[in-house]
């Protein structure tokens, strides 16, 4: 199988981890080869996390500049900062609420406004899907269902050959059950929004 | 019961390269493992630790790297399944271990883990191990993706004991940290127990028996050398005169570059595994069939350098290329697109890539540092101190752990810091060459890791300093393991003793030692004034447990607190003095944001107008 390249940005503890490895269960089940690698080092300090998933027949466990086909990110800002990773096919789904980081508010550096980093990323890639994935969350009964919602969206665009029931059946298996329901409410709403 | 401890052979599961390295072990009936924690090889430990709590493995974090090996090192010697893993750096700490370890060797099986950091993701430097075996005489062995490190593992116990020397295994963060599909083997019986055979013509190493020692070890790296050509982790792959030799990570860039090149029928690979000592006939074998070879390595020119002067040997004058400005880069490291590049490039492949988008028109962004976490009792003893120090001339040398990242603006607390434990060992050199007055600061862990004999060292030299202990009862940065300071209990752990810190201080002759929480800043600012003004060594202990520690323990009490809109005179204190992650800022106010706030009240007792109060009280 040709590979399909992702690349999941996020702030620590906005919960990529755990949707990349959702993700990789998901490749596993439907027998679709899977190799990720995560740079997660101060994820609890508030910094940035990456991951790389490559699907298909690819030894790398990494992404360079330029070969994402897809790119999921999970902060606006965030996206900016990683876009090098796309090229100008790559399918692009961004969440749209900010997170400032902290250096922003201390005057060292300014946040870009929405419109510039969605026009930017509109621009430069081959499809964007931008909007506030987080109020997705937030209906499905809690903002730290953020990564199911961004999840549905990925599986939504049909670049993966990785299915909708599959990614249920992960969801189910591999996160914690009394987040299970919440956890598919918010991935069907995030993969509406895909359309 | 613990996943890797699933007793279903040729079951696939999608593991961590450390899960995968840990399962490896416990195929091998790896029974004694130990280690001092360290990125990128931290949950290795971790798994062998829960593993250690439902079944015969015994486990433990020791004080050091170089313990950790001594203790594993004897328990190898008396004939039981040992593993010691360790951060690259760990093993400069391990070194004077190793190196006559090497000598002696073991009777069980012993493979020392160290996990290198190219481009330093989390770590102080990007030292390139490999050169420990070559130094040091020992076999070693490297992946190249995580399912292949599973088995080398349970290889590397094998040539372990067949040669009684311990292996290397040298990983780097792309194998530690990537995951894949691996498939389950079967679980053998653990041999827990051992005895030790006295020895002293092999275990006792004064000098005339280590010159008996040196002539078999180098005896024995020829035998590694003949089971090196003979191992399948050597092997060569593709056909061609143009040739790439490449090890770990670069071998899996090298062979995709290949096949998107569409060159497998042009160029071969002969790919490194067991990887000192080198397979030297198979290398020169590989070299006569080349017309060119590029050697692909991440780091130093370990085979690079090999590899040109077998070729001199032979009289070979093909081009032998790798480090090179043109090419690779001994620094950080490599990618796909990298290596696909300079392959294209050194045999004169056509290359059709994607080109990464241009940065053209993206506005330059405001960088996310990590950051003390809200409710970190480093903020409060930083911000303390700098405080007690306004209008003194201070050298703050630090330590490594999360407090080095008091460094950062705005609190900008920590002036030199170069490995662990250094803190009280160059403060001694600071306060005697400059006029200056010297506050250290060290995290407990890194205190008995090696931090205590610098201090020990500035009691018996009469320096003068102040050495701030930040006691937050646990491992923190590397992801909150045990050390000689914890409450084991707190983990529902039992035999277990408890150093404390304090005592130990006082055993060793400081004379001026205090003891305090984070959070009361006033008391702070105080008690670190007097021990400045002390002369010679004074200690302050620090005890107040980390913020998220806590947290997972459920311990963290603290309700959030909130900003008073009509108090708040826009000083912006909190925000500029303290860098705390709960604060905001929305049309130009302070604000607190409630759910990442623990109610440390460090930031009420900043302000200067006491505009920060508990939530529920306004
Ligand atoms: C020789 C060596 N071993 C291990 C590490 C990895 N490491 C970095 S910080 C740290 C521990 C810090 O713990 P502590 O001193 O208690 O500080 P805290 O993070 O809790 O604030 C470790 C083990 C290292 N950098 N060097
Ligand atoms: S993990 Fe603990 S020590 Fe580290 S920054 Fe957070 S609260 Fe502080």
């Amino acid at each position: 199988m040709e590979p399909k390249r992702l690349i999941i940005v996020a702030v620590g503890g906005q919960g990529n981890l755990l949707a990349s490895h959702v993700l990789g269960e998901a490749a596993l089940m439907s027998g679709v080869p899977v190799r990720m690698s995560e740079i997660h080092g101060m994820a609890q300090r508030g910094g940035v996390v990456e991951s790389a998933l490559v699907f298909g027949d690819a030894k790398s466990t990494i992404i360079s500049d330029g070969e994402a086909d897809l790119f999921v990110s999970f902060e606006p800002c965030e996206a900016l900062r990683a876009l090098k990773k796309c090229n100008a096919n790559t399918v692009a789904i961004t969440n749209t609420r900010p997170l400032p980081p902290f250096t922003a508010f201390i005057g060292r550096g300014t946040y870009p406004d929405l419109e510039t980093v969605t026009e930017t990323l509109k621009n430069k890639t081959g499809r964007l899907i931008a909007f506030d994935a987080t109020a997705l969350a937030e209906e499905a009964g809690n903002p730290m269902c953020l990564n199911m919602v961004l999840l549905g969206t990925l599986i939504g665009t049909g670049v993966l050959p990785i299915t909708a029931d599959s990614i249920r059946e992960a969801i189910r298996t591999r996160t914690k059950a009394d987040f299970v329901e919440m956890n598919l409410a918010a991935f069907e709403k995030g993969f509406a929004r895909a359309a | 019961m613990h996943k890797l401890l699933t007793d279903k052979p040729g079951e696939s599961m999608f593991l961590l390269g450390n899960e995968a390295i840990a399962r490896g072990a416990m195929e091998a009936g790896v029974a004694f493992t130990s280690t001092y924690p360290g990125t990128p090889s931290s949950e290795l430990s971790l798994n062998f630790f829960q593993m250690s709590r439902e079944s015969d493995l015994y486990f433990e974090y020791s004080t050091n790297e170089k313990v950790s090996l001594e203790v594993a090192a004897a328990a190898a010697n008396s004939g039981v399944r040992s593993m010691c893993m360790m951060k690259h750096v760990g093993l400069n700490v391990a070194a004077d271990v190793l190196m006559t370890l090497a000598y002696v060797g073991v009777t069980g099986g012993l493979v020392i883990l160290t996990a290198d950091d190219p481009f330093m993701f989390s770590s102080q430097n990007e030292q390139d191990n490999r050169y420990y075996a070559k130094f040091g005489g020992l076999p070693m062995m490297e992946p190249s993706s995580v399912e292949e490190a599973k088995e080398m593992v349970k290889d590397a116990f094998e040539l372990s004991e067949k040669l009684k020397r311990p292996v290397l295994f040298r990983t780097t963060t792309r194998i530690n940290h990537s995951t894949s599909v691996v498939t389950l083997g079967e679980l053998p019986a653990r041999k827990t127990k051992g005895d030790f055979i006295k020895d002293p013509m092999r275990c006792v190493t004064v000098p005339a028996v280590s010159r008996g020692l040196h002539v078999k070890l180098l005896a024995d790296l020829k035998k590694a050398q003949e089971m090196a050509e003979a191992s399948p982790w050597n092997f060569v792959e593709g056909k061609g005169s143009l040739g790439i030799i490449a090890n770990g990570v670069s071998y899996t860039y090298a062979a995709d570059a290949v096949k998107d090149l569409g060159a497998s029928e042009r160029i071969k690979i002969l790919r490194m595994g067991f990887a000192n000592p080198m397979p030297v006939a198979m290398i020169k074998d590989f070299l006569k069939g080349c017309e060119k070879v590029l050697v692909i390595e991440e780091g130093e020119p370990f085979m690079e350098e090999a590899v040109k002067a077998f070729a001199q040997e032979e009289g070979l004058t093909l081009p032998i290329a790798g480090k090179d400005e043109k090419l690779f880069s001994r620094l950080f490291e490599f990618d796909p697109a990298m290596v696909r590049k300079n392959i294209a490039s050194f045999f004169d492949i056509a290359l059709d890539a994607p080109a990464p988008v241009n940065a053209q028109g993206v506005p330059d962004l405001p960088i996310r540092p990590p950051t003390l976490c809200a409710g970190c009792s480093h903020r409060s003893v930083f911000y303390a101190a700098k405080k007690a120090c306004e209008g003194m001339d201070v050298v703050f040398p630090s330590d490594i752990g999360c407090y080095t990242l008091g460094f950062l603006p705005p609190l900008g607390m920590g002036d030199f810091v170069v490995c662990m434990g250094a803190s009280s060992g160059t403060a001694c050199g600071f306060s005697t060459v400059t006029d200056k007055k010297v506050v250290a600061f060290v995290g407990d862990s890194t205190f008995f890791h090696s931090g205590l004999s610098g201090l020990i060292n500035g009691v018996f030299n009469n320096h003068n300093y102040t050495l701030v202990i930040l006691d937050n009862r646990t491992t923190a940065m590397t992801g909150h393991q045990p050390n000689p300071g914890v409450d084991m209990t707190e983990l529902a752990m039992e035999n277990y003793n408890t150093v404390d810190i304090e005592a130990i201080v006082k055993a060793i002759g400081v004379k001026h030692v205090s003891t305090i929480r984070a959070f009361n800043v006033k008391k702070a600012i105080e008690t670190i004034q007097e021990a400045v003004a002390f002369e010679g060594i004074s200690v302050i202990i620090v005890k107040e447990k980390c913020a998220l520690y806590a947290k997972n323990l459920k311990q963290l009490k603290g309700k959030p607190f909130q900003v008073n809109p009509d108090k708040c005179k826009n000083h912006m204190e909190c925000i500029n003095a303290l860098g705390c992650p709960a604060f905001y800022v929305k049309d130009g106010k302070p604000g607190i944001h409630a759910h990442v706030c623990v109610g440390c009240a460090l930031c009420a007792q900043a302000c200067p107008e006491n505009a920060i109060v508990p939530a529920r009280s306004l």
